[in-house]
């Protein structure tokens, strides 16, 4: 115990450089904890996106293209779906709810998603949280009514009673515009973190009315021209959407019906479980994922080769030093111990410091991380992963410090009580 | 005729790589015995200290210490039995600049437990012994507790007599501790070494390059006698 009395107080007597030192490790360590907090909290939160949900389903198709067009608004589905089809599992026993999805147009650059009610009243995500509305309410029986997701609605500055025209298509240049049926703002929901934010909801028949006087894929001209009014009065049911959620009774069932969706004899349908499509979707992105881990691994191997660098130039200005304590009866291991203590305190001081950092880091920057990104950072104690990162720095500076504790052991061994300058 | 403290008998030693510095046929210490050991710089003075010590050990010959041969000793036992009988004072920069003063002084009884039950026995603590040593060799009360950088050379190097004698070691080596020190207070510091020596019955083995000091010993040697090893003279 002694000897880490003489090593801290060689150490205090360069505090310079050892503020310096411990300050590179804090830095590297606060670096490497952040990354594996957001990694594995993007990892959580990715894969909680969607919740609740047991199964989505789309025209047949790759399950990733679905879940990207159906759950992130990515792409584009290759085929629609009978409104037979949709009403048929909608209506099956083993579903208690079930949500249409029609997808299509756009406005700046956003998308455009046609739904039912059972959408804000079903669809959850993160754990287990409901969608909710910040300002007015969800779309009723009036077709042109939108729902603005929280970041258009920022972005955008749109308030509600706001007046918007909706694009047709999703590319971003010339778009022709819906502008004969201008659509007004209803309601805006509060962040989610999800690409929920990023949608703008209307109603399937909001969606039917667009497109009602539109043949092959371009509007009327002239007299066929049907307008906003017009189309109020007409009965706007939809003859296809794009896909659709299902809720079930039973998760036990969830298998069954599955395979009973994609065996439908009607059309080809495709059934896809959420959590194992989100777990396929994340594993193409692990490459990236691992090499911010990997980068970070290397910050703090750079932090404690500085260490190792301080410690080993400071050797030799430190040859009286150990020849005094040589000449008081100090042995050569003990002259060697002195210096993995001191690059143990070092590494720990640094540790210590940098999960300070971190706690700070995230006490700073929680609030906003969490509504912009929607990554909740917690501000728990180091979890068994973190712990045995730490533990593992620790070691690898006790092993890099066998060396200069080696010269050290050498050098004493060499000079005895000669101190030669 | 009694055991001496300590007796060489035919040493010889060489650095790596150098021609033999030391070729001594004998020597001998008495217990309680005060004796100037002379020699230029370069002459090998420090490396024979050290080999007294058991930091080196030598090429050929023996070294008795209190009856026992150094050189058959293990590194360690060696260490041990160094820092349990002798204690040593060097020409300057004796201290750690970041211990305190008092620190400085109880290192010894830190390593060696033989000198921490001495200086118990006799003073009733380590802290008390180191007191008692700081206070006989004049050092003032008030600068116990601060950083031994903080002294100036003449009280660094009372603190490193008071640390070469707490626990009662039966050897004090003293290398040149008076180089770095004025005329008047080399002697005063030596007074207070003799007495403090003789209170505690250590013998001193004192190597300097500075005749004048001879005469306080009770025996002055010179080492270029001693040594069989041809040295060219130095300028
Ligand atoms: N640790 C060492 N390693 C190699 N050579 C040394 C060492 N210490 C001293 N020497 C050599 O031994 C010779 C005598 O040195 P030293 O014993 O310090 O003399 P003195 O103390 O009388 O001035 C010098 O020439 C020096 O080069
Ligand atoms: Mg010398």
């Amino acid at each position: 115990m002694y000897l880490f009395r003489l090593a801290l107080g060689s150490l205090a007597n360069r505090r310079f450089t050892a503020l310096l030192t411990v300050l590179a490790i804090a830095l590297s360590v606060c670096l490497l904890l952040a990354v594996e907090r957001v990694r594995s909290e993007a990892r959580a939160s990715f894969a909680s996106t969607i919740s609740g949900t047991d199964l989505i389903v789309g025209a047949r198709s790759g399950s990733l293209n679905l879940l990207l067009y159906s759950v992130f608004r990515i792409g584009n589905a290759t085929n629609n779906i009978r409104w037979e089809s949709f009403q048929h599992f909608a209506e099956h026993p083993r579903v208690k709810w079930a949500i249409p999805i029609s997808l299509g147009d756009s406005h700046r650059g956003y998308r455009v998603m046609g739904t039912s009610p059972a959408y804000f009243a079903h669809y959850h995500y993160g754990r287990g949280q409901p969608l909710r509305f910040s300002a007015g309410r969800a779309f009723a029986t009036d077709p042109f009514e939108v729902v603005l997701g929280a970041e258009v609605a920022e972005a955008l500055g749109y308030q509600l009673g706001e007046r918007i025209v909706l694009a047709h298509g999703v590319a971003s240049v010339s778009l022709v515009q819906h502008d004969d049926k201008p659509f007004s703002v209803v309601g805006i929901l509060a962040r989610t973190g999800t690409p929920v934010d990023r949608t703008l909801h209307i109603s399937l028949a909001g969606m039917e009315a667009l497109h009602v006087d539109w043949h092959n894929g371009v509007p009327a001209r002239g007299a066929g021209r049907i307008s906003a009014e017009q189309a109020r009065q007409m009965k706007l049911q939809p003859k296809a959407i794009t896909a659709f959620l299902l809720g079930l009774h039973s998760k036990a069932a969830t298998f069954a019906l599955q395979r009973e969706i994609n065996e439908y004899r009607g059309e080809p349908l495709l059934a896809i479980l959420p959590g194992v499509a989100l777990q396929e979707l994340w594993s193409l992105m692990g490459t990236a994922e691992q090499a911010l881990f990997v980068v970070s691994l290397c910050v703090v191997l750079t932090g404690l080769i500085g260490m190792l660098t301080a410690i080993l130039t400071s050797l030799n200005e430190r040859r009286r030093e150990m020849a005094i304590l040589r000449s008081v009866g100090a042995r050569p291991w003990h002259v060697a111990s002195l210096l993995v203590l001191e690059a143990f305190a070092l590494t720990l001081a640094g540790v210590l410091l940098g999960l300070a950092l971190l706690y700070l880091a995230i006490a700073a920057s929680q609030g906003y991380v969490q509504s912009r990104y929607g990554l909740y950072l917690p501000l728990a104690l180091p979890g068994a992963h973190e712990w045995a990162l730490l533990g593992t720095i620790l070691c690898a500076a006790l092993l890099l410090s066998a060396l200069p504790a080696w010269r050290a052991y050498r050098q004493s061994l060499a000079d005895g009580l000669t101190i030669r300058l | 005729m009694s055991q001496p403290l300590l007796e060489l008998a035919d040493l010889g030693f060489a650095w790596p790589g150098q021609a033999e510095l030391l070729d001594i046929p004998r020597f001998r210490l008495e217990r309680g015995e005060t004796l100037f050991l002379k020699g230029p710089s370069g002459s090998g003075k420090t490396t024979l200290l050290g080999l007294l010590g058991g930091v080196q050990t030598p090429g050929r010959g023996s070294i008795r210490l209190l009856g026992e041969q150094l050189e058959r000793m293990s590194a360690g036992r060696r260490d041990h039995f160094r820092v349990d009988h002798i204690g040593y004072i060097f020409q300057q920069f004796n201290l750690l600049p970041f211990l305190s003063v008092r620190e400085n002084v109880e290192l010894p009884c830190r390593f060696s437990r033989l000198r921490a039950d001495r200086a118990r026995q006799r003073h009733g603590s380590v802290g008390q012994a180191a007191t008692m040593l700081l206070e006989h060799l004049g050092l003032p009360a008030g600068l116990l507790g601060r950083r031994a950088d903080a002294l100036s050379i003449g009280q660094q190097q009372r603190v490193a007599a008071a640390r070469a004698l707490i626990g009662q070691p039966e050897l004090v080596i003293a290398d040149e501790p008076t180089s770095a020190l004025d005329t008047d207070a080399r002697e005063a510091f030596l007074h207070l070494l003799f007495a403090e020596c003789r209170a505690a019955g250590a013998s001193l083995l004192f190597v300097s390059h500075d005749q004048s000091l001879a005469g306080l010993f009770d025996r002055s040697l010179s080492l270029t006698e001693l040594n069989r090893a041809t040295k060219p003279v130095e300028i």
